[in-house]
């Protein structure tokens, strides 16, 4: 009996029991709580919305799966993150966007903003900001092009209405809360945005320090400044961004102290772009930035060892 | 509902206590030898005062202690001294050890004297019989429990806590050692508590063994000194530095131990022990342990004469079911891998976990989920330890206090993508001791 175990026997250290979440089952939480803001912008804006999705699902995993391929790596789409990566990066899109240009800013998430640093855990920045901001760069006319709700018509987004002083008429906050307004495919609808939210704080998949800090450093800004609060907070991508793009694992600081400072940066950028740059929204680049900025905040504060 | 004592941090395994919890305690048959360590206890081995032929008789002393951290050893059998050899030891490297064929009968040493009036003792004659009975902690850490009793000058004991919260999964031996001895081990308490003239005693149970916290409840009740503290069920509640500042919100500095702000923590089974000594003479001898896991065919808790090889321990619960994967020394959070059954039963073991099937995990990347940092109990940085400890950045590592950690094993526990934290961080230490010493 002695040697027939020896030989099978698994000699490892501690601990022995693992818990069963993986980082599949954490993307997986993800991507369902995208899954309200996909519903709504296919209400609000059609099936198109789906097939910009699917479209940018499909090149994020395909480009993935070449690229380690042709670098005999271990191939990592099963992890799901690719599919989040995806959703993102459509949610961050006009309705109206050409689905070449969706590939490209695909490929460009993907590649660019997460394989050439090594894959996921390594990248420094959000994958899907990256493509949005090369896509804006690039194609400004098509990144810019808002259409109304419904029926499609040429409009400007709520913001840019504010920022250029145009004579139309501002959606209700009723509107914007539940996503009657123009505006990029995902971040329309605040109520969808904020049941996902809800889920993923259930989950403990994010915790509240970015996103409060960030909305309540942006809400204060406004107050302070003498614009709208409520109007800030639920126009542009604000609660998108805070809640599923700030808030992304690898990009943002390790400790609750460091997501507290990350997202007080965020706002305050994101306040400073609005109100004195020449874009009418500025969280895409307050989260690009401050992504900049995790390795610095994350060796700047350091945690109270138990006892000391 | 009362409110549940806690920490901060710490995780929920599966506990699967209920494959033992419900037997009353067995007592084994007793083995044809046993294997005795000079080592079974943190600090220096003992040194054997026996000759290979020598008859022995059950508890009798065979080797001694050397020095004040240090402990003796003890005959857990009469028989005759077969061997004195290294030896495969549970906690690792072979240990010089005495090994004991039984002569089957069983006789005790004949100067086995108690104390029934244990109370007219001084704390130096008690600490006296605790260190000659060879008496270390049992949960598992195996600290020589004299040397816990003895405080110096300058620290006051004001409380005394009895660790009965087994937070490891799998194992049920305090608890059932709760059920079939309260008043024994409450004995055990007062004895500690006289000295260290401590004038607060609590008994600390988690809230997953009901049957026990009613029970200690009842006898608690006539107590005057003593309570009772229900705490939070969450690994690792029973680590005592957590325990302490659950219970009492007194925080352990680093480096320092519970002496230090005033409170001794002893594991139940450590005051069953002392009991037994102080009162009826008997040194450590033998010991309860949870054999238990989906490898063995009769999962129990048992009375288990220390030196049994595990092997023998194995067939006395029915023996293995086909082909296990692994073999624990203890629990499946902080327990120690064996890769044989040959090892001894020590005073620190306190289970003996078989499981079937175990997986193994390829190590993923970090995706800076957090999640260990959260878990850790100490408020420690697991992530960001390991990964210095991948670059050899020995330097880098030091500011993330790496020898605080307890290698509880909660970050590794949770840990997505599957990174052996715990074994990056041991690695740290070993190689943070050796720099520290140039």
């Amino acid at each position: 009996m002695e040697e027939v175990i020896s030989q099978r026997l698994i000699v490892s250290i501690s601990p022995h029991v693992r818990a069963k979440e993986d980082v599949r089952a954490i993307m997986f939480d993800v991507i369902i709580a995208l899954s309200p803001a996909l519903v709504a912008s296919v209400i609000f804006f059609g099936w198109r919305a789906l097939v910009i999705v699917s479209v940018s699902i499909f090149f994020s995993l395909a480009s993935e799966f070449i690229w380690q391929k042709l670098w005999a790596k271990k191939t990592t789409v099963g992890d799901l993150s690719p599919v989040v990566t995806g959703m993102l990066l459509a949610f961050v899109l006009p309705p109206s966007s050409p689905l070449w240009m969706v590939a490209i800013g695909a490929f460009v998430a993907i590649i660019l903003g997460k394989q050439i640093f090594g894959g996921l855990g390594y990248n420094p920045f959000n994958p899907a900001l990256v493509a949005r901001a090369v896509l804006v760069a690039s194609w400004p006319v098509y990144m810019t092009t808002w259409t109304r709700p419904f029926d499609g018509v040429t409009t400007a987004s709520p913001l840019g209405i504010v920022k250029m002083e145009l004579e139309q008429k501002l959606p209700s906050y009723l509107e914007m809360f539940l996503g009657n307004r123009a505006g990029c495919l995902g971040e329309i609808s605040i109520l969808a945005l904020l049941v996902g939210a809800a889920y993923l704080l259930y989950r403990k998949q994010i915790t509240w320090h970015i996103p409060i800090s960030y909305i309540g450093v942006v809400g204060l800004g406004c107050f302070l400044l003498k614009r709208d609060p409520l109007f800030n907070i639920m126009a542009g991508g604000l609660i998108l961004g805070a809640f599923f793009m700030a808030t992304d694992m690898v990009t943002s600081p390790l400790t609750r102290e460091g997501k507290l400072l990350f997202g007080v940066g965020c706002g305050l950028l994101t306040v400073l772009i609005r109100f004195t740059g020449g874009f009418p929204e500025g969280v895409c680049y307050s989260i690009l930035i401050m992504n900049m900025l995790t390795p610095i905040i994350d060796n700047i504060t350091e945690l109270k060892v138990f006892g000391g | 509902m009362k409110r549940l004592f806690s920490f901060k941090g710490g995780v929920h395994p599966s506990y699967f206590k209920e494959l033992t919890s419900g037997q009353p305690l067995g007592r084994a048959s007793l083995p044809d030898k046993v294997v005795i360590p000079l080592s079974q206890h943190t600090g220096r081995p003992a040194k054997a005062i026996v000759k290979v032929g020598d008859e022995v008789k059950t508890g009798q002393l065979i080797g001694e202690s050397d020095g004040f951290i240090s402990l003796p050893v003890h005959s857990s059998l009469s028989g005759k001294i077969a061997d004195i050899r290294p030896w495969p030891h549970p906690l690792g490297p072979d240990v010089l050890s005495i090994i004991i064929e039984s002569d089957g009968r069983d006789e005790w040493v004949s100067d086995v004297t108690g104390h029934e009036d244990y109370f007219r003792l001084s704390p130096e004659e008690i600490r006296e019989i605790v260190k000659s009975a060879g008496i270390a902690g049992l949960g598992g850490a195996a600290f020589p429990t004299h040397v816990k009793l003895t405080p110096p000058e300058d620290c006051e004991i004001d409380t005394v806590i009895l660790n009965g919260c087994e937070c490891e999964p799998y194992l049920t031996c305090d608890h059932r050692l709760m059920l079939d001895y309260p008043m024994e081990i409450l004995e055990g308490l007062k004895i500690i508590m006289q000295t260290l003239d401590a004038e607060r005693g609590i008994v600390a149970i988690e809230a997953n063994k009901p049957d026990a916290i009613s029970l200690l409840e009842k006898q608690i009740r006539r107590e005057p000194s003593l309570e009772l503290a229900v705490l939070k069920v969450k690994y690792p509640q029973g680590a005592e530095k957590h325990l302490i500042d659950a219970i009492l919100k007194r925080e352990v500095p680093p480096g320092k131990l519970p002496l230090h702000v005033g409170i001794v923590v002893d594991n139940v089974g450590t005051a069953f022990a002392i009991r037994q000594a102080v009162r009826r003479g008997i040194p450590l001898v033998e010991r309860v342990i949870t054999v238990t896991g989906s490898g063995i065919k009769q999962p129990q808790n048992l009375w288990i004469r220390l030196g049994t090889l595990f092997g023998d321990v194995i067939s006395q619960c029915g023996g293995l079911r086909e082909n296990p994967e692994k073999i624990i020394a203890g629990g499946p959070m902080m327990g120690i891998a064996q890769y044989t059954l040959d090892v001894p039963v020590v005073k620190g073991t306190s289970g003996i976990l078989v499981l079937a099937e175990a997986k193994t995990f390829a190590e993923g990347e970090c995706i800076r989920c957090g999640k260990c940092i959260d878990a850790c109990p100490v408020n420690l940085m697991p992530t960001a330890m390991a990964q210095r400890v991948k670059s050899k950045d020995w330097v880098g590592l030091k500011r993330y206090s790496p020898l605080e950690c307890m290698e509880c094993g909660s970050c590794a526990y949770v840990c997505p993508a599957k990174i052996p934290l715990v074994q990056y961080i041991k690695w740290g230490k070993e190689e943070f001791r050796e720099k520290e010493k140039v």
